[in-house]
């Protein structure tokens, strides 16, 4: 792909697909019909486009790739672009997802098709960019724009509590916004750039890096979610279309993990030092409140979202352990989450369209009537589960192993989360899945159609082969990783040292009062 | 060819699986059958070449993971152990296998029984060809998925749904412990491959590291943590309750997965990592004392049971604990040894009991049984070799491993190994009349079974038969072809290397000079137990209903299983599900919602209305107060004492 580009190319290219859709007028039925396949061919394209990234990405260095710098308003702001082995993967994440989801939204949303096209097709551009922005501004602009959409994708084509569902999401997302706003300008202020790269090898005073910390705290621990700040995401997720789900628990929430390993460690490393404890206790206690809240929820969406706090909290664990294991795990960790709990949800989508009711009551006995639909299902319950041999497992346990590293105690409670997750999974899988097919409302349903195995398959041989196979993915991941860690661990030091001295300048003064 | 060991029942299992539907009933029998003939006749070349001919092997296939220092690749290692495995493993499952062809004839879902049979067996061959934790984890949890599948195979039953969910929440209780295990493997070894682990041993003898909030002994908190795993899989006492219920799938699934192979798993791991057990000598005391009391405990339920089916899961339950005491006292080759045979007349057992469930159109309870021995006289004289190989009737292959196993727990000369010694033979006495009691119900006295079943009592097809008869043949000659190698004279030999003794431990010799008595025992209790089932259930038909009677709490203290069941519930499965609720209504929606996002938009709207909110409500918000506490006083011990 030599000087191309690329970056720039996958993040706007559905953009302009989205301008396509909307120059398409005429008679409603066709404006749908033409609005589904530009969308479609938009995003597969794109997808093809990022598999380059992966193709020729440089595993051996931990610098930017692909990088493109512009001038942008006015010189003191950079149109900067370009991806490393932390943020290359969610990009592909982002890309492979797109098309599975316009898939899943073929028949289930019959209004305002076009809109509802246009409105994920930029989507997915601003989630792109907020993956690869290397520029603070470019970056924030990216990550709030992406409210957006997703806003108006619950509010409109979302369930009957939508408005409630999305004002919550808003109202959470808008609090952490603002924080990281102040603090955005107060990084600019004191290291004179919003160049990502620039900030990262700038020495913030530690004082400082504490309020900057918990300014982006702020918003990242509500994008993850983190408890206490998880509520909008069970009301959000249980609203929202299938396809915003599946983007919502598959990207939106990785935005969160992401913004802690691109700027909370790397930029404020004496910072997340002094808050890991915290970090530990809130995802602990995410585990475990929000596994045994999943137990007894009747919704089938909501139960998946609770689930997915806690899938989470062990992302969050993983990321503040700065251990390889710990922080390959978080990545591996995320990537599986969004194939998985997407799947999930999708699997959701599927007797949700045909039944019109998330309620685990209205179901039980599928197996019967839908066995292809039972084996994708149970796939990804034990995907979730955490079953050596899928995705799940492998983040999961490199996770606990970072954390063990660390302190035994995070890495014991959060493994009573293990336990909860299979009785909650399975528990939801037998009321749907297993039983007599005794409801009335069941007794015609058909099995998953030709168009569904083909959303599902990709999702099922990436869970399978990173579960057996995840070298590529922790190929990718180890340098930029490793050096991470490095600096982190430099800056401490450094950090240290600098008390050390302090205390020592201090204390002969000491031994000469006591003289 | 070690590859084709355990790889072919994975695509027998893929094609019975994916392709059933093309290929037919018949052809998925066929195809996964005869894969797993296949793999048995290798594993058998297997056994010869590593255990006599001594060429142990290790294939690594690919890497796994790398993650920093935690790298480890998918592999196949095979000595003398894992040879043994494979062909208990390999052999029972084809066995299985055939068998199904015939039980399952009625049953609509043919080709996924046999893909899931199938697919047991390759999670089973790669946890005991695993050369590092992970992979045997792999297999643990392999085998526990295809567990769930099988005793949840007819899902309708919603009594198989629940047995299926409690079997892999119950394992996973376990797994919790084998994996926190592993992390502190990883942690201490640097490494979780086999050789590099079991070379570092010695040195972390006696070693302390800090574990929670405690400096505990290296070796044996490792290994306690390991044991956790093992005593979920293989039904240990306090983890055991799951076996019972899991009776609820398919006999043959209770033959091979719940009687022959997988919970023999927790006694492979021992034998497994008998390089680290040997260096927490706690740790082993523990094993032992589980063992025995498991041995014990489970055997007083089979009394009382009146599923034929359980009675054999409660025994199995009860033999698992023999094993474990065996390995207790740092005689992994006998636990192993019984591991073996009890494979045969275990399996045999419940194939029987599956010919006579078959036999009576699907009658479990015995008390619906009684005199059918002369409709059924293979299936009768069959199910007599088993009871007569369990109890360890002379020369057969119980008697070899099962009083080995006493035996030794004598020769050991500690004090557990006394408390193993007495709880052994005693539990052999129950043994002995649980298994008679069984026989005389089911096949003797007069019937008390429908005329109308009985009309159709009728003995099983020659694909059923063929393989009880191989088995057959199992329980009664393996004991006295094999105890030279796995126990005897050849044993250092044969095992070479495989399993790990410290120096001057040597179990194998000392079961050479146990006094007369010791080794007459058990055979003596065999013969008593097998006195009193006759008196009770031949002789005196009504004495064991009087018995019951005049001891009304004991019999049902044990007919309601010593009530673990109900004290779990109680204990765990309410008090889960209790504040799982409290912490959605009160926590989430009332205080977090309340004070966060509808707080806002309250405060917007109407103070008026929000005072009047505020009168209510404020015991929850207390409760709430104290977990936000607790997250605070966790925040501040990991910040105090937990680092490093």
């Amino acid at each position: 792909m030599g000087n191309w580009p690329l970056l720039s190319l996958i993040t706007f290219l559905p953009s302009v697909g989205a301008l396509f859709i909307l120059m398409i007028r005429g008679e409603e039925a066709l404006v749908a019909r033409n609005a589904r396949m530009v969308a479609l061919w938009t995003t597969l394209f794109t997808f093809f486009l990022s598999l380059f990234l992966w193709i020729d990405f440089d595993v051996t260095t931990a610098d930017f790739q692909f990088v493109e710098k512009h001038e942008w308003l006015g010189g003191n702001i950079t149109y900067h672009m370009g991806v490393d082995g932390i943020s290359m993967l969610f990009v592909i994440l982002t890309t492979f997802l797109m098309p599975l989801c316009i898939l899943a939204s073929w028949e289930a949303i019959t209004t305002r098709v076009k809109d509802y096209m246009i409105a994920f097709l930029v989507l997915e551009t601003l989630m792109v960019g907020v993956f690869s922005a290397l520029d603070l501004v470019l970056f924030y602009l990216f990550f709030e724009g992406g409210l957006i959409p997703m806003f108006l994708i619950i509010g409109v084509w979302g369930g009957a509590r939508r408005v409630y569902a999305s004002f919550k999401f808003f109202l959470y997302t808008l609090i952490g916004s603002l924080l990281m706003l102040l603090a955005v300008m107060a990084m600019y202020w004191d290291a004179g750039t919003t160049d990502i790269p620039t900030l990262l090898a700038h020495n913030f005073d530690p004082s400082l890096q504490k309020w900057l910390w918990l300014a982006f705290f702020a918003s990242f621990a509500v994008k993850v979610p983190m408890w206490p700040v998880h509520t909008w995401l069970p009301d959000a997720h249980v609203e929202a279309p299938t396809a915003g789900s599946v983007i919502l628990a598959g990207i939106l929430l990785k935005m969160g993990g992401y913004g802690f390993l691109r700027f909370s460690l790397p930029m404020f490393p004496v910072a997340s030092d002094y808050f890991t404890p915290l970090i530990f206790a809130l995802s602990i206690v995410a585990i475990i409140y929000t596994s045994l809240v999943a137990l007894v929820q009747k919704d089938m969406k909501k139960l998946i979202a609770y689930s997915s706090v806690a899938h989470m909290g062990f992302i969050t664990i993983g990321i503040f352990t700065i251990t390889i294991q710990g922080l390959q795990g978080s990545i591996v960790q995320m990537i599986s989450h969004g194939l998985v709990s997407g799947a999930l949800f999708l699997c959701v989508g599927v007797i949700y369209d045909r039944i019109h009711t998330r309620d685990i009551d209205a179901y039980g006995g599928l197996v019967n009537r839908m066995p292809v639909y039972a084996f994708t299902f149970l796939l990804f319950t034990m995907a979730t589960i955490g079953l050596p041999g899928t995705s799940g497992f492998v983040g999961e346990f490199l996770i606990l192993v970072g954390a063990y590293q660390v302190n035994s105690w995070v890495a014991f409670l959060a493994t009573t989360g293990v336990v909860l997750a299979a009785a909650y999974s399975l528990w939801l899988y037998r009321r749907v899945v297993f039983g007599e097919l005794t409801k009335d409302s069941l007794k015609d349903i058909l099995d998953m159609n030709r168009r569904e195995v083909l959303v599902f398959a990709p999702l099922i041989i990436a869970t399978i082969w990173f579960g057996v196979y995840p070298m590529p993915l922790l190929d990718v991941t180890a340098v930029s990783v490793e050096n991470l860690i490095q600096n982190y661990q430099q800056a401490i030091a450094a950090f240290e040292a600098g008390a050390a001295d302090l205390a020592v300048a201090a204390e002969p003064q000491l031994g000469d009062a006591q003289l | 060819m070690y590859s084709a060991i355990v790889f072919l029942p994975l695509i027998g299992a893929l094609i019975a699986g994916f392709f059933g539907r093309w290929i037919g009933d018949r052809g998925a029998q066929i195809v996964t059958s005869g894969l797993l003939v296949i793999s048995a006749l290798l594993s058998a070349v297997a056994l010869y070449k590593v255990g006599f001919a001594h060429e142990p092997v290790k294939i690594v296939l690919f890497e796994w993971i790398d993650s920093g220092t935690f790298e480890l690749s998918w592999a196949l290692r095979v000595d003398t152990l894992t040879a043994v495995m494979l062909v208990v493993v390999t052999g029972v499952s084809s066995l299985v296998h055939i068998y199904s062809i015939g039980y399952m004839s009625h049953d609509p879902h043919k080709p996924r029984f046999m893909a899931y049979l199938s697919l047991f067996t390759f999670a089973m061959l790669m946890l005991v060809t695993s050369d590092n934790f992970l992979q045997l984890y792999f297999g643990w949890e392999g085998v526990g998925l295809a567990s769930y599948l099988l005793i949840g195979f007819w899902y309708k039953k919603p009594s198989a749904n629940a047995a299926a969910i409690k079997a892999f929440v119950v394992n996973r209780v376990g797994d919790f412990g084998f994996a926190i295990g592993i992390m502190a493997i990883f942690l201490v070894f640097g490494s979780v491959e086999f050789d590099t682990v079991f070379a570092a041993a010695p040195e972390m003898a006696g070693e302390t590291f800090s574990f929670l909030s405690w400096q505990p002994d290296i070796m044996t908190t490792i290994c306690l943590l390991l044991f956790v795993g093992a005593m979920g899989k293989s039904a240990q006492l306090l983890l055991h309750t799951w076996l019972p219920d899991a009776m609820e799938g398919p006999t043959p699934v209770s033959a091979l997965i719940h009687a022959a192979t997988m919970v023999t798993a927790g006694v492979f791991l021992v034998a497994r990592c008998s390089p680290l057990f040997e260096f927490a000598p706690v740790a082993l005391a523990v094993v032992t004392v589980v063992g025995a009391t498991t041995a014990f405990f489970a055997a007083t339920i089979g009394l009382v049971q009146n599923d034929i089916k359980r009675v054999i899961a409660y025994s199995t339950c009860s033999q698992l604990g023999y094993m474990f005491f065996a390995a207790g006292v740092s005689a992994y080759e006998v636990a192993i040894f019984h591991l073996f045979t009890h494979a045969f007349f275990k399996a045999l057992l419940f194939l029987g009991a599956g010919s006579v469930i078959h036999a009576l159109s699907d009658e479990q309870d015995m008390r619906n049984m009684g005199g059918i021995y002369k409709m059924v006289p293979m299936t009768w004289l069959l199910m007599i070799i088993g009871t007569l190989a369990l109890t360890g009737f002379p020369l057969t292959a119980g008697y070899f491993s099962k009083d080995a196993i006493i035996e030794v727990a004598y020769a050991a000369g500690s004090g557990v190994g006394q408390y193993a010694f007495v709880l052994g033979v005693v539990a052999a006495t129950l043994t002995a009349f649980y298994s008679w009691r069984l026989i005389f119900l089911t096949f003797h006295g007069t019937s008390r079974a429908d005329q109308d079943v009985l009309s159709h009592a009728h003995e099983s097809p020659p694909v059923m038969m063929v393989p009880l008869l191989l088995l057959a043949a199992g329980a009664l000659f393996a004991g006295v072809a094999f105890a030279g190698s796995f126990i005897g004279e050849g044993a250092a030999e044969f095992w070479n290397g495989a399993i790990f003794v410290l120096p001057g431990k040597d179990m194998l010799e000392a079961l050479h000079h146990v006094p007369a008595w010791v080794v007459w025992s058990p055979t003596v209790v065999g013969f008593i137990g097998l006195a009193l089932a006759w008196y009770m259930y031949i002789r005196n038909p009504e004495a064991p209903a009087r018995l019951a009677k005049t001891h009304e709490p004991l019999y049902l203290f044990l007919l309601n299983k010593w009530y673990f069941d109900e004290l779990y519930d109680l204990i765990f499965v309410r008090p889960a599900k209790w504040i799982g609720s409290f912490l959605w209504v009160r926590g989430d929606q009332r205080t977090i919602d309340r004070f966060g996002p509808d707080g806002i938009a309250l405060s917007v709207l109407a103070a008026t209305r929000r005072l009047a909110r505020l009168q209510s409500g404020y015991l929850y918000h207390y409760a709430f107060a104290m977990l936000i506490g607790i997250s605070a006083l966790t925040t501040y011990f990991i910040f105090a004492g937990g680092a490093h």
